[in-house]
This record gives structure tokens, sequence and C-alpha cells, in this order.
């Protein structure tokens, strides 16, 4: 093996300047921009995840005042859901790899990808200005009346923060779609591409056509706020449950926004780790597409307890179980490539795993949620938390992360310690299930969700959540000290450290501004492992 | 450290076993699911470790039985649970024709229970045990939620509507309720419990106290202070509707529409009179928005239901 050496030209030293960073077009250096301000609301988001847990970890509200709690929680909320989950994935390892995947040079309109991120950061700072001026208590789902007419807190500089960020999803699904349309390289057809881009794809989807109903449902929030237009509150005529419908309209289609991007991740995963070909190549594909369409149809089963018909409750029921097929789908598909392959148990296959574990448990504790007659028991319970914590951060943080650990020698060029992250991953694993498993039983015993206090019978199980959760916080820090460590003693990964296919394996480690020398034409299909490739430098 | 902790709620309702049931039906499910891919995954992932540094998995690009197998046997299996669900949606969307009447006011941070007979609960509603109870919901703020974890149900309270929930409970004893949708600063307090009782101590309850009498005969006080009795007369002279034996009727109105006269037909009726008019009257009512707190409008509704068709009074 010839000796690895940094490429001489490479996007990380074409230019060192801080204008260089703040005025770049190049998608991956946005993409590290957003990496960082991700990173941030994250640990901002988890900070209150923390305070959450310790005030829980007895049953009177002592820690903090309950005004306090229910800032904690709708503070976690929102910056976890608008700040971090749904950009994640999209906006870090989209932003970076959809280009590469397809053999571009960058992104349809590189200048757009810039202001979305300004957008974004725009966006954020909104919110943090709520914050940091008192903060907002009606929970992240902004529920009417309350929103409009009770709540006395900041709930429009929040709201405001979370419709400029709309826009930042917005633009980047567009520039996402219009790439994959019209910039893939000479060969690379839709049925070559990297599940990861069909992933993404579906995603921009719900994103171009999801995010404008937030806006708007935001729009009429602060609108019979300020002048008292009767949209929502009774008292002038509205419809509280009118609310509920619009709002669910996006957020229902958000989950899938969040977790699709991961389901997308692991399918590079599985395929890089097994060094094999994705069993079922096109059923996984087109599981994104019919899950993005569906996810659209499902958002009344949010509102089973809300007073709809009985009828629209029934339809909403079977949409949800016919959503969870598609996601069954991939998950076999998964299992299904791991038989006869080549398996390492390489730091990114360890999330992978733990991922389809945490997905498969999130998905199956969805069928409780969609069968009307238990919902009714389970919902607005620590069921509910439960559930969505399994997917959202079982699945898509698992999924991130991964994908942060798989492309972390590309994008900085070095290789990270394997054997602390094998461990941290193992942390994760384990504090994640402490954390969240404990609220299953919780919740089918019937402790309300945003209770900041809650009768004694409950405290072991929450005692239990809260050792968890410091466990994962310890988990969650471990890879920022050895990745920050890497970008400067990791050693050299060179252009293909797992021995994966895949465009962005075939250029440079970091790659060239322009991504390739070259336009790479495409004579392969994904997951091209026909031949034994030479095996990573680890 | 146990002792104490319960893992499993307590079942306290002729709905509790069938919605747990359904609750071990899908553990099953899930648990197998859970333990075929862990172990799946597993076992492959030791069995086909990789050895050699340069090997590559075997070329398997996929099969369409198999996968027809994994869409199909997961169709069948959400399609027997979304029918055994909908089955006991249907039950507790139905309440028997005989129930206990109850009437349900949440505000931010109490409950308020209003019992036909007169009786006044805050926090606490006594139930006779055995006896279908529903309980008839409204809020004179945000939304709220009555959740009864023994009994396995849960319904919101939406200001502006009246929203329904029964039970039959089939245990004596004490059981907490929460109030299951965020409503602000003390939502956690607002808590109360739900009294189960041998039917003999329940009578002995009711009678125990309601000093100013029955719902019903609240309203009808209501209904001469308001002045509603000079236009709603009972010999169909005067210029509103006769409201005697209305209730359940179904009336056409001005629009050609008709109505079934139920608890948010009148409710509405006396807020926005203007709404819905009845044909062959004029829209000359004023509102009455402001004026009744929710629990007088609850009153008046009783006092309409309580309203028994004359004979030879010839309704329009």
């Amino acid at each position: 093996m010839a000796t690895v050496i940094l490429p001489p030209r490479h996007y990380l030293n074409d230019g060192y300047g801080i204008r260089s960073w703040l005025f770049t077009r190049d998608h991956k250096r946005i993409a590290l921009l957003y990496l960082a301000a991700v990173t941030f609301f994250f640990f901002v988001g988890g900070a209150f995840a923390v305070l959450i847990r310790l005030e829980l970890a007895t049953p009177a509200g002592d820690l903090v005042s309950d005004e306090t709690y229910n800032k904690l929680f709708t503070m976690h909320g929102v910056m976890m859901v608008f700040f971090f989950l749904v950009p994640v994935i999209p906006a870090v390892l989209g932003n970076f790899l959809v280009p590469i995947m397809i053999g571009a040079k960058d992104l349809a309109f590189p200048k757009l990808n810039l202001a979305s991120w300004y957008i974004y950061i725009v966006g954020g700072l909104f919110t943090l200005y709520a914050l940091v001026t008192g903060g907002v208590d009606t929970g992240w789902t902004f529920y009417t009346p309350f929103s409009t007419v009770a709540s006395t807190t900041k709930v429009i500089p929040t709201a405001l923060g979370i419709f400029i960020t709309g826009f930042s999803s917005i633009l980047t699904g567009l520039n996402f779609i219009v790439t994959i349309h019209r910039m893939r390289a000479p060969g690379m057809t839709w049925f070559r591409m990297p599940l990861f881009l069909w992933s993404m794809y579906a995603t921009s989807l719900i994103m171009v056509l999801g995010t404008p109903v937030l806006a708007i449902t935001i729009l009429l929030v602060a609108v019979e706020r300020l002048f008292h237009f009767g949209f929502f509150d009774p008292a002038l005529g509205g419809d509280p449950v009118l609310f509920q419908h619009l709002f669910w309209f996006y957020s229902h289609p958000a989950v899938y926004i969040m977790v699709l991007p991961a389901m997308g991740v692991v399918s590079e995963l599985v395929a890089a780790f097994c060094r094999k070909q994705v069993f079922g190549y096109s059923f996984v594909a087109f599981a994104s597409l019919g899950i993005a369409v569906l996810g659209f149809l499902v958002w009344g089963h949010h509102m089973f307890v809300a007073g709809q018909s009985v009828y629209a409750a029934l339809v909403f029921s079977i949409l949800s179980f016919l959503v969870a097929i598609p996601s069954a789908v991939k998950v076999f598909n998964w299992t299904a490539t791991m038989y006869k392959g080549s398996i390492s148990w390489d730091t990114p296959m360890l999330y992978a795993i733990g991922f389809i574990g945490l997905f498969t448990i999130g998905g199956l504790t969805g069928l409780f949620l969609a069968a009307v007659g238990l919902d009714v028991h389970v919902t607005d319970t620590y069921f509910i938390i439960a559930h969505f914590h399994y997917i959202m951060v079982g699945g898509t943080i698992m999924g991130y992360l991964g994908g942060l650990h798989y492309w972390w020698p590309k994008i900085s060029g070095r290789l990270y310690n394997e054997t602390l992250a094998r461990i941290s991953a193992g942390i994760i694993f384990i504090g994640f299930n402490l954390t969240f498993f404990p609220q299953f039983i919780l919740g089918y015993l019937g402790m309300p969700r945003r209770y900041h206090a809650y009768p004694p019978e409950f405290q072991v199980l929450n005692v239990l959540s809260s050792a968890g959760a410091s466990i994962l916080g310890v988990g969650y820090l471990i890879p920022m000290v050895y990745l920050m460590w890497s970008l400067r003693y990791g050693r050299l990964a060179g252009s293909n450290p797992w021995g994966a296919v895949g465009l962005e394996w075939t250029t440079t480690s970091p790659p060239p501004t322009e991504n390739f020398a070259e336009t790479p034409v495409v004579t392969w299909d994904a997951y091209d492992y026909g031949a034994p490739v030479e095996g990573h430098v680890a | 450290m146990w002792s104490g902790t319960p893992l499993f709620p307590e079942s306290a309702s002729t709905m509790a076993s069938r919605v747990d049931s359904l609750y071990f039906f899908l553990l099953a499910v899930s648990v197998f699911f859970s333990l075929l891919i862990a172990g799946l995954i597993v076992f492959y992932a030791v069995k086909y470790r990789r050895r050699d540094p340069n090997s590559v998995g075997s070329e398997i690009h996929g099969g369409l039985v198999l996968e027809l197998t994994w869409t199909i046997i997961p169709f069948l299996i959400t399609m027997v649970i979304f029918v055994w669900g909908a089955s006991v949606f249907f039950a507790m969307a139905r309440p028997p024709d005989e129930t206990i009447n109850i009437y349900v006011v949440g505000k931010q941070w109490m409950w308020k229970f209003q019992h036909l007979d007169g009786q006044r609960e805050i926090n606490e509603l006594h139930v006779p045990v055995g006896r279908p109870v529903k309980l008839i919901m409204t809020s004179e703020d945000v939304i709220h939620d009555v959740f009864v974890p023994a009994f396995r149900v849960k319904a919101d309270v939406v200001p502006g509507r009246y929203t329904n929930l029964w039970f039959q409970s089939t245990t004596p004893g004490r059981y907490r309720l929460f109030c299951a949708e965020y409503c602000g600063t003390k939502h956690s307090g607002m808590v109360g419990e739900v009294v189960v009782m041998e039917p003999s101590e329940y009578q002995t309850w009711l009678s125990g106290g309601a000093p100013e009498g029955s719902l019903a005969s609240a309203g009808a006080k209501l209904f001469q202070d308001l002045a509603c009795n000079t236009c709603h007369r009972p010999d169909a002279q005067g210029r509103g509707p006769v409201l005697e034996g209305l209730f359940g009727k179904t009336v056409r109105l001005q629009t050609g529409e008709t109505m079934t006269v139920d608890e948010a037909y009148v409710r509405e009726s006396i807020l926005q009179p203007a709404a819905k008019i009845t044909s062959g009257f004029q829209p000359i009512m004023p509102t009455f928005q402001g004026l009744v707190t929710e629990e007088q409008l609850l009153e008046l509704i009783e006092y309409v239901k309580s309203l028994q068709a004359l004979p030879q009074v010839q309704t329009r």
C-alpha cells in the first residue's frame, strides 16, 4: 500500500481567512458551517434535557419552578426539532455529499445554499433571543388557544424564528431536487444513485411541500395573538382543533424529514461495511418515496382524542398502519443485506446496527399508537415520549453519528481513534435504552407527559431514566473530544480508508474544491463490490 | 426499591381488559419481530464478520419472493391490529343508551364536576360502581384532557364545544385523574381522583348535599332571571320556538337544513342565536355571550332537556 499523503490542494486549504468561510459558495464548507451551528443547537437543547431529567428525579417539583420547567421542555423540543433534527443530516451530510455522490462540482444554486445557512442562523438567533429574554412555555407544538390567548411568554419571537428557519429548509430542499435532477454525472442514472440520494430526494420533496404549511400556521398564530383575528380561539369564533390539523399536516411529515435521511445513511453504512449490494435496492428506494407520500396522509393520528369524528379517526388509523409497511420493508432489507456479507465491526457499522435495533422498537411501538382504541390510553403519556425518542434519538441521531463517523475521514482527511469511538457508540446505546425504555412502562402506567411533578409511585422508573440520561450525555461528549482531536493529530485517511465504493471515495480526502479533477463517467451500479477491494488502512 | 413501584396499571373499568388484550397482542408481535431482527443481525454480524481485510460480500441483489413476503405478512398483521383497535375505539365512542350523565368544566387549573341532582365537586368525582357514566365536558379557557389510567379512557376537553367520555367502573376505590393535555403553568397540578362507590353508598353520598336543588331547577331559575321565558313560551304564542319536548328532536332551519337538537346546538343558540335560525322565526334573539358562564350554560341545557312535551300544544 502506498504511503498516505495529504493532497496538496483541497477545499480546506483553499483560503484561510474568516471571509473565505463566511462568503464561501463551496457546498463542503457550507456543510461545515452547518455542522458547527447544529452542534451548538444540539448542546443547547441537550442542556435543557439535562435539567428536565434532573427535575424528574424526584416526584415533587423541587429543582425548578413549574413555569421554568414548562419553558425547559418547550425550548428542548423547539431547539431539537427545528434547529437540530430537521436540518442535521440534509444540511450537514447532504450538503457535503449530494454533489460528490452524483459526480458534480457543487449544488445547482451555490449562493442559495449559502443564503439558506444565513437564514437558518437568523431564525436561530430569533429563537435564542426569545430564550434569553424569558423563554416560551407553549410546548413545541404551540397548541391553541393556549398559545394565542393564554400564554404570556415569548411566543411570537420563537414562532418567528421557526418561521424564518423554515425557509432555509425549503431552499435546501429545492436545491437538492434541482441538483439531483439536473447535475448527475454522465452515466449516473437514477437507479445507479446511492440510496442516500433517494432518501435526500424524498426528504426534499417533503421539505418543499410541507414547510410552507407550517409557515402559514405560525403566521396565523401570530396574527391571532397580535390582532385578535379569530382563527383558533372559540371566543373569537375560531376553532382550536383547526390549528392541530394545520400543525400536524406539516409536523407529521416532518418526522419523516428527520428519519428518512437517517435511513439513507444506514443504507450506505450497511452496504459499505458488509461490502455488498443493498438487498432489494429498488424496494428500498421506492420505500423512501412511499413514506414521503403516505406521510402526508396520516396527520390525524395525533388527534384521536381531540374530538374528531370516529370515521376520520379510522381512516387516519389505517393509513398510519400502511405507512409502517415501507419502514418494515427497509428494516428487512438491511438485515438481509448482512447475509453473506463481509461484515466489519468498525464504528459506523456499530451505529448502523444500533439504528436498526432502536428504529425497529420505535417503529413497532408506533403500531400501538396507530391502533385507535389503544392510542386513547397511551397518547399524551410517556409512552409517546419514549416512542418518538426511539425514532428521533435512537433513529436519527444514531444514523447521523454513524454517517459522521463514516464520512469524517473524507470531510477532514484524517482518522479518529477507533477504540474510543467504539466505546462511545456502546455508551450511547446503553444510555439511550436506559433513558427511554422505562418511559414506555411509565406511559402505560399512565404518567402524562409535560408534568413538572408526578405521583410518587412513578419515581423508580423516572430515576432509572434520569440515570440513563447522564450516561447518554457522556456518550455524546466523547465523540466531540476525539473528533476535534483527530483534526490535528489523527492519522491521514487516504482517499478510501474503508475500502468502500461510491464516487466520494474516488476523490482525495479532503476533496478538492471542485470535488473531482475530472468529471467522472459512471459505468457501474451503486455498491458494485464485484471484485475484491483494497483493505482499509486502520 | 421496587415495592410500591407498579409496572402495570390497575384495571377498574369494563374497557380496561379490552385495551389490555390488544396491548398484550401488540407486545407479543413487537417482541417477536424485535427478537427476530436483533437475533439475525447479531448472528450475521458474528458469522459473516470480515476475516480477510480484502474480502467482499457475496453478490446477492435481492429476491422478489422475499420482498413480497415481508411486505404482505406485516400488512396482514397490521390489518388485524387495525380492525381490533377500531372495534375497541367504537366501544369507547358509543356510550350505552342509559347512562348517568355528569357535566365537567375544565379551567386552568381545576376540574369542576356537576351532577344532575345538583351536587358540585372540584377535582373529585364520585360515581357508582357497575353503572355506565357519561361525562359531558367543556372548557372555560384552553384545551384540557380527562385521563383516568385505571379506566384506560381519555378525551380532550375543548373550549367552545362539548366532548363526551364514558366508562363503567368495575371495582370500588379511588383512581387518579390527570389532565393529559398541556394547559399551562400548573398543568401537573390539574389532577384529581375518581371515587368509585357501592351503589348504596353512592345514594347516601348523593342525598348528602345539594342545597341549591337539581341542575335543571337551577336552570329553570336562570331561565326566568334572564327573561328567556318571555319569548320561549310553552303555548306557542311567544316570539321564539317552544322548547318543551324539543331536545333530541330534529328541527328545520331557515336555510332548509335540518339539525338534531343536542347540547352543542342549544349552547350555540344561546351564545350565537343568529347562527342557526329555526324555520318560521325571526333572528331577533340577543346573544348571551359573556353573560352566562359555562356552568350556567350547562344548567340551561339541562333545563331544556327536562322540559317534557306538553299535550295539546302544537310545536312548529
